[in-house]
């Protein structure tokens, strides 16, 4: 009887189990098919402005502001006739579909002509026929927008902030986050917290007496107020550290020290080695942070010759707003150096988003 | 045998001053840099908020006038402070919304989850002037992209930047290029989540809509805090972008707090007013983060807890 009950216990939910597997199946497929079409026009759309710009940035500003928007950067295709420039339709005249230069519109139909013999005119609807375009990629914008601004000395400028501030981040960081992870003193846990709690702090509360010191040290239009402050260590980048610090084992630190080597030996031979992506995440937010910074540039950086990209682009914004090309080609031009960064370094960005966000 | 302990003893307290001298040899710079950068501005900027404090002229002291003027007599306080939340309320849900929903999608094993993270991240980073430069012809209410998008649906796309009614909504759909950041976050936590409690669930015949907000919701829960958290904090950092494109316009539509506060400090020179603003700033926010952190405790799910039962 027993064995009976477990038999029949085990046939009846394996038979409806294999329909109910089918069925699972097909709303898998399903559920996929729609996870991949919702995912395929959420990237188009998140990906759409930076192909546009990049695609304005290689058009002429005529072409840049027509509509609908071209995606590949077309000119509208001319004829010379009598020294005049017109432009070309394809356009069906007797059904048989003609390249045709228009010359002017009288009431509601196009004067047209052929390039190759202007004596004979034909008067058409103009919205039968289309604009001949051909392909053109304005790449001379580029050169064009570094000459309208001293674009070039904008990039050396930000170069020598991002890459001094780097720089200073790293070194103060790494020694804060060595002393707060491998360290016991008393207060060590307050001082921690204290830091810690810098991370909601908003920088407007210190931004004024900052700003009145620096103007007073004499520092306004240098860039020691943009330079300085990276050597003195940010909450946010010693917990990344930290948080990272914690995780090499204790034992690495106890044979080097067996080995004979100090303090900073350990964080030299042992830690940096051990936490090089940690390292290399915090090098690589404070690029983008220095680099896309405006705010403080804004406030303390006058002179134009001292001026960072941020700041070469807003004016150059406010100067050319018309320029649509122009404009484009410079914020491409801006945004490249990040993107190269992001595509050449993913794994990093993705690792330093989890870290300091999951655990924050 | 007394002599060998206290001379042991000896050792031990000097070793574990050496091991506290190293520590804050170590830290000493960020000591400095919090006094000098952090704890004594924050001092100066108080006491400058009872003040008239501006560069070029003499001081006086206000008492509380700074702050009976922000209350009573200047509606741009206010104004700014509805402009703010009123993007808050709006780009911190759905943002929120949007990048759990991009993470979920991604979280069913669909193939190439490299490739869609990249695509979706792609533009977080970048930031600043270019971004800000690039959305003012993305939103051009001739040409730009998005009133063409608009145009495909037969829909006639409104001025957007141009147009007191639509300015900060063009900004609250600005915010959401940056979903990204927050996708990947949520990505992380649900692959955190065990696989053994979607198992146990489909055993006791759980449809996915009940795994959803039986495991995997409460389970996200304190990443969905954490990025509530530092949206709130972001939202009244907002500065550049509408420098750039709206400079706090058209009208006022736009003045956003941390801009109106630029605006005393370096535009009208009022330093003391602005330092009134950034500590009253200051209050909010801890304010609403605490709001959040009170309210925390019924709806953020913390895993220790499953041991404490």
């Amino acid at each position: 009887m027993a064995t009976r009950d477990i038999v029949i216990a085990q046939r009846t939910p394996a038979a409806s189990s294999s329909r109910r597997k089918m069925g699972l199946r097909l709303t898998r497929v399903t559920g996929l098919i729609l996870s991949l079409a919702i995912l395929t026009a959420g990237s188009v759309i998140i990906l759409m402005p930076l192909v546009w710009m990049l695609s304005t940035s290689l058009k002429t500003d005529t072409s840049a502001t027509v509509f609908p928007p071209q995606w590949i950067p077309q000119d509208p295709r001319q004829a010379v006739i009598d020294g005049k420039k017109y432009y070309l339709y394809d356009i069906a005249v007797d059904g048989q579909m003609r390249q045709l230069a228009l010359l002017r519109k009288e009431s509601g139909k196009g004067i047209f002509v052929d390039p190759a013999d202007p004596s004979v005119t034909y008067a058409l609807d103009t919205n039968s026929g289309k604009r001949v375009q051909d392909v053109v990629l304005h790449w001379e914008n580029y050169p064009a927008t570094f000459t309208k601004v001293p674009f070039l000395k904008y990039l050396s400028n930000t170069m020598i902030i991002v890459v001094t501030t780097t720089i200073g981040v790293l070194i103060s960081c790494i020694l804060v986050a060595y002393g707060f992870s491998r360290f016991r003193a008393r207060w060590l846990d307050v001082f921690f917290l204290i830091l810690l709690s810098t991370i909601m702090l908003p920088p407007q509360v210190t931004l004024i007496p900052q700003f009145v010191i620096f103007q007073k040290m004499g520092w306004y239009d240098t860039y020691l107020p943009l330079i300085v402050p990276a050597f003195f260590a940010n909450a946010w980048d010693v917990f990344l550290l930290r948080q990272f610090f914690m995780s090499i084992p204790l034992e690495l630190d106890e044979a080097a020290t067996i080995d004979g080597a100090g303090p900073l030996g350990v964080l030299l031979y042992i830690i940096i080695p051990q936490a090089w992506p940690a390292v290399a995440t915090v090098a690589i937010f404070h690029f983008l942070y220095a680099w896309n910074d405006f705010f403080y540039p804004l406030i303390y950086i006058q002179s134009k010759d001292k001026w960072t990209v941020a700041l070469g682009l807003q004016s150059f914004n406010a100067l050319y707003a018309r320029n649509y090309s122009s404009m484009m080609a410079a914020a491409t031009v801006t945004m490249l150096p990040c993107l190269l960064l992001f595509f050449f370094a993913q794994k990093l960005f993705i690792q330093g988003i989890v870290v300091s966000g999951i655990k924050g | 045998m007394a002599t060998a302990t206290t001379a042991k003893k000896r050792k031990l307290v000097s070793l574990s001053k050496r091991e506290a001298r190293w520590a804050y040899f170590l830290i000493g710079p960020w000591i400095v840099g919090f006094l000098i950068f952090t704890f004594g501005p924050m001092i100066a900027s108080l006491l400058f908020s009872f003040t008239d404090y501006a560069v070029a002229k003499p001081t006086h002291w206000l008492g509380l006038k700074n702050f009976a003027e922000m209350f009573l007599g200047d509606y741009r306080f206010w104004w700014s402070l509805r402009v703010t939340l009123f993007y808050a309320i709006f780009s911190i849900p759905i943002g929120l919304a949007v990048g759990l929903l991009l993470a979920l999608l991604l979280n069913t094993k669909v193939p190439g989850i490299t490739l869609w993270r990249t695509a979706y991240y792609t533009p977080s980073v970048v930031s600043g002037v270019a971004v800000a430069v690039l959305w003012a012809q993305v939103f051009n209410p001739r040409f730009g992209i998005i009133n063409w998008l608009l145009s495909l649906l037969h829909i006639k796309g409104p001025g957007w930047l141009a147009d007191p009614k639509t300015a900060l909504w063009a900004l609250i759909i600005m915010s959401l290029w940056g979903v990204g950041g927050g996708m990947i976050i949520y990505l992380a936590g649900l692959q955190g989540i065990p696989t053994a409690l979607y198992e146990a669930a489909e055993i006791d015949g759980a449809t996915s809509t009940q795994c959803f907000f039986s495991i995997t919701l409460p389970l996200i829960t304190p990443v969905l805090f954490y990025n509530l958290v530092t949206g709130i904090i972001g939202t009244f950092q907002i500065f550049t972008s509408v420098y750039v494109m709206t400079a706090g316009g058209p009208g006022e539509a736009t003045l956003f707090y941390n801009l109106y506060l630029y605006n005393n400090a370096f535009r009208y020179g009022r330093m003391g007013y602005a330092s009134a603003m950034a500590w009253i700033l200051l209050l909010i926010v801890m304010a609403l983060t605490l709001l959040v952190f009170r309210s925390s405790a019924a709806w953020v799910y913390y895993e220790g807890e499953l041991r404490k039962r």
